[in-house]
């Protein structure tokens, strides 16, 4: 290939002297791009328009719409903290607090335990493993509507498979009305939640615990530390960034959860699983209330900004 | 016989006629008038378009009519015309963002009272209401109050989805009953009797959209209690929605399956064609599924009235429209679609093909031969005369979609199923509904 010169070769003179091409003055965008400050404004100019358009105005919109009494079809005027102030006389909005939180920390404190435990098995070797590892993600693929319909039907009061069972083998001889009483639907809905989310906390965590060097584990082991002291104390501070990390992930998702719980209930019975997004919705859109309906929604932002500065902090400190 | 209509081929000039009226008024450049005063064939400026967005019927056969329908009109009349279908969950927020940004359909279906809801975004049609009206007689009352606004019409009535008793014949004759009872308490000791025998009666307390409210609302007007008064005051703590709760919580224990409290909109339909409720309150949904998937089913049950209670019997209906969107640079072209659509020939078309699922806006429609064809569907066509709306006797309003959309009627009656003495829930819904009425 060498010895074939190509024509831009040929055109090079070939006494030795190789010509440099007269250096062209770089333009007037060229010299205004060498300056550094200019430069990072430019290359982070479509990341800041993303954030402006998609993020910082829809969220100023949403403050705006929850200190309106804006309608759908009318403008709002500015009420002040009036949408507050009803919401915190609501019933109804009182249990949907209450039950945002229940949901929120039960089931991300499950979510942290099996996804560990199913993270610390899927570590070891055995056959299948990688079928293993991917099928574990199934849950977490499939469309949340799609799965919570089919939980809908096992908890369903006439052909729930779980009374089915039950029944079979003896333990029960009436059925369970598995979303037809308040507190046993929350349940229902933590339990869907957790076995939806589970797989992203085992495979996040699988990630962290592979990068654990082993040698670590064998001093420990000479040292005298059985399995549990182990974990504890060289697993456990290894991977905590990445484990808080999830954890402050599956909170905001938790807590802004909307389509498990519209599928499952609804909100119902009598209002005794009503979370602030689904509610939110409700008055919002159903009852076309925008204005009351994102106070709703909003009442979420001060709780997770305390748990983002929290657990940012702690990774930093940690760090 | 009217229906003969009905075969009737519609040309061009058959549209023209029926639009020339119509249009009167009518002050596009180039419009329908002119077309009529030229007698050329109708046709819109070259590229009109009209969107109308629908939800998914629970008729297929009924959607594949309106778009036939919808491509007939668009031929005659030289438009471009597109029918969007949606879930029905998925129209408020669809609605609310079309009427927000001031674009998309020219037509929407309005479901109850939403024209209360979206007034500000929608167009008067108060010429195609009133002629339709005169031509077929005045709108059920439900539909009216649903529609008009302020003394406007925002939509036009089209129909209404009515649900009656779905009731197991042979199993109600086992229990003593030759016929559906009339009067709540006579059903009370009928399904006391059904429930004795393994076959309770079937009925939703859950959040759903459709079937908790067609009992919480009927039960409690039939009882003579209501939300509010024709004055908009809150009247629910009274003693007669006492005696509905009272009634209720007897009913839940003697006669009804005690899945209710989780049930949503299908669930008694599951349960009616598996065998497992003998008669619960539903639209003709579970007779049409009967009729192609357990014939067996479908013959041995019918329909029957809502029973009668101390202040006589009632239905919640909503009932559907159509809003022209005042929005839309189309409005003359969709109102054109709305009045000929609601013509004779074109609604008795639709109407055929929803074969009993759907009930007319006025009583002309109680007339078609449909409802001879199939004698169980009698009770649907009739109960439209005692039907009722959210909010009665009040207005249909915002607020009375606030109360409807929080579920205070259903919870109320929920919370006493569960144990709250009636005296409670009763007060516990007036603080309720007093915050939605505010």
């Amino acid at each position: 290939m060498a010895e074939r010169a190509s024509p831009a070769a040929s055109a090079v003179p070939v006494a030795g002297v190789v010509a440099v091409p007269e250096a062209r003055r770089p333009g007037r965008l060229g010299r205004l791009l060498e300056r550094e400050h200019v430069l990072a404004g430019v290359l982070l100019a479509p990341a800041l328009v993303i954030l402006t358009v998609f993020i910082a105005y829809p969220f100023v919109l949403g403050i705006w719409l929850a200190v309106s009494d804006k309608v759908v079809g009318r403008p709002g005027a500015f009420v002040g903290l009036e949408n507050f102030r009803v919401n915190l006389n609501d019933a109804i909005f009182l249990r949907a607090f209450q039950n945002t939180f229940v949901y929120t920390f039960i089931a991300t404190f499950f979510k942290l335990v099996l996804g560990m435990l199913a993270a610390l098995l899927l570590n070891h070797h055995f056959r299948f493993k990688r079928i293993v590892r991917a099928s574990m993600l199934l849950p977490w693929i499939v469309p949340t509507v799609l799965s919570t319909l089919a939980w809908q039907w096992m908890f369903d009061a006439t052909f729930s498979v779980f009374n089915w069972v039950l029944m079979n083998v003896g333990l029960i001889s009436k059925r369970i009305l598995w979303l037809g009483d308040g507190t046993l639907a929350m349940g229902c809905l933590i339990l869907v939640n957790v076995w939806r989310g589970m797989p992203f906390f085992a495979i996040t965590l699988l990630a962290g615990l592979q990068t654990v060097n082993p040698d670590l584990h064998e001093a420990a082991e000479i040292d005298g530390a059985n399995a549990w002291q182990r974990f504890w104390w060289v697993t456990l501070p290894l991977i905590k960034p990445i484990m808080l990390v999830v954890v402050l992930f599956s909170m905001i998702a938790t807590f802004a959860d909307f389509q498990l719980i519209y599928v499952l209930t609804r909100g119902g019975p009598y209002s005794s699983t009503h979370v602030f997004g689904t509610y939110a919705y409700e008055i919002a859109m159903r009852a076309a209330k925008l204005g009351q309906g994102a106070s709703i929604s909003l009442s979420l932002f001060p709780f997770l900004l305390v748990v983002i500065v929290f657990q940012l902090w702690y990774i930093r400190r940690s760090d | 016989m009217a229906y003969q209509e009905s075969s009737r081929v519609v040309n061009r000039r058959a549209f023209l006629r029926m639009v020339a009226g119509a249009a009167t008024g009518a002050a596009v450049a180039g419009g329908i008038p002119a077309i009529v005063a030229a007698q050329k064939p109708p046709s819109f400026p070259k590229g009109t378009t009209l969107n109308i967005l629908e939800w998914v019927s629970f008729v297929p056969a009924s959607d594949v009519e309106f778009k036939r329908l919808a491509a007939e009109f668009g031929k005659l009349a030289g438009v471009e015309i597109t029918v969007d279908q949606i879930n029905m969950n998925d129209l408020n927020p669809r609605i609310a963002s079309a009427i927000e940004t001031r674009s998309g359909p020219d037509i929407i279906m309005m479901i109850s009272n939403w024209p209360h809801l979206y007034a500000d975004g929608l167009a008067d049609v108060d010429d195609v209401a009133e002629e339709i009206a005169k031509r077929d007689g005045a709108f059920y009352e439900f539909n009216r109050r649903a529609s008009v606004v302020d003394n406007r019409w925002k939509s036009v009535p089209l129909c209404s989805v009515n649900s009656t008793w779905n009731y197991r014949e042979d199993w109600f004759k086992e229990a003593g009953a030759a016929k559906f009872p009339d009067t709540w308490d006579e059903l009370r000791r009928v399904g006391t009797e059904l429930k004795k025998k393994g076959h309770p009666i079937g009925q939703a307390f859950g959040h759903s959209l459709g079937d908790p409210n067609q009992w919480a609302y009927p039960v409690t007007w039939c009882f003579g209690g209501a939300e509010i008064d024709d004055k908009g005051k809150v009247v629910i703590n009274s003693k007669q929605t006492i005696e509905a709760l009272r009634f209720t919580v007897a009913f839940w224990k003697d006669c009804l399956d005690e899945g209710g409290l989780a049930w949503d909109d299908t669930s008694n339909n599951r349960a009616f064609l598996a065998g497992t409720i003998s008669a619960t309150i539903n639209g003709a949904s579970i007779y049409f599924v009967a009729k192609r998937q357990f014939p067996e089913i479908a013959k041995a049950m019918n329909h029957a009235h809502m029973p009668r209670g101390p202040a006589g019997r009632f239905y919640s209906i909503g009932g559907q429209s159509r809003a022209v969107m005042n929005y839309s640079k189309n409005q003359q072209v969709a109102k054109a679609f709305l009045r000929w659509f609601m013509d004779r020939p074109q609604y008795d078309k639709w109407m055929t093909a929803n074969d009993g699922y759907v009930v007319g806006p006025t009583p002309y429609w109680e007339k078609h031969p449909l409802w001879e064809r199939d004698p169980k569907l009698v009770p649907f066509r009739e109960s439209s005369k005692f039907g009722r709306w959210p909010g009665y006797p009040g207005q249909p309003s915002r607020k009375a979609s606030e109360a409807l959309v929080k579920y205070i009627l259903v919870d109320m009656y929920a919370q006493a199923i569960k144990g709250m003495k009636p005296e409670d829930a009763a007060k516990w819904a007036e603080g309720e509904l007093k915050k939605a009425y505010t």
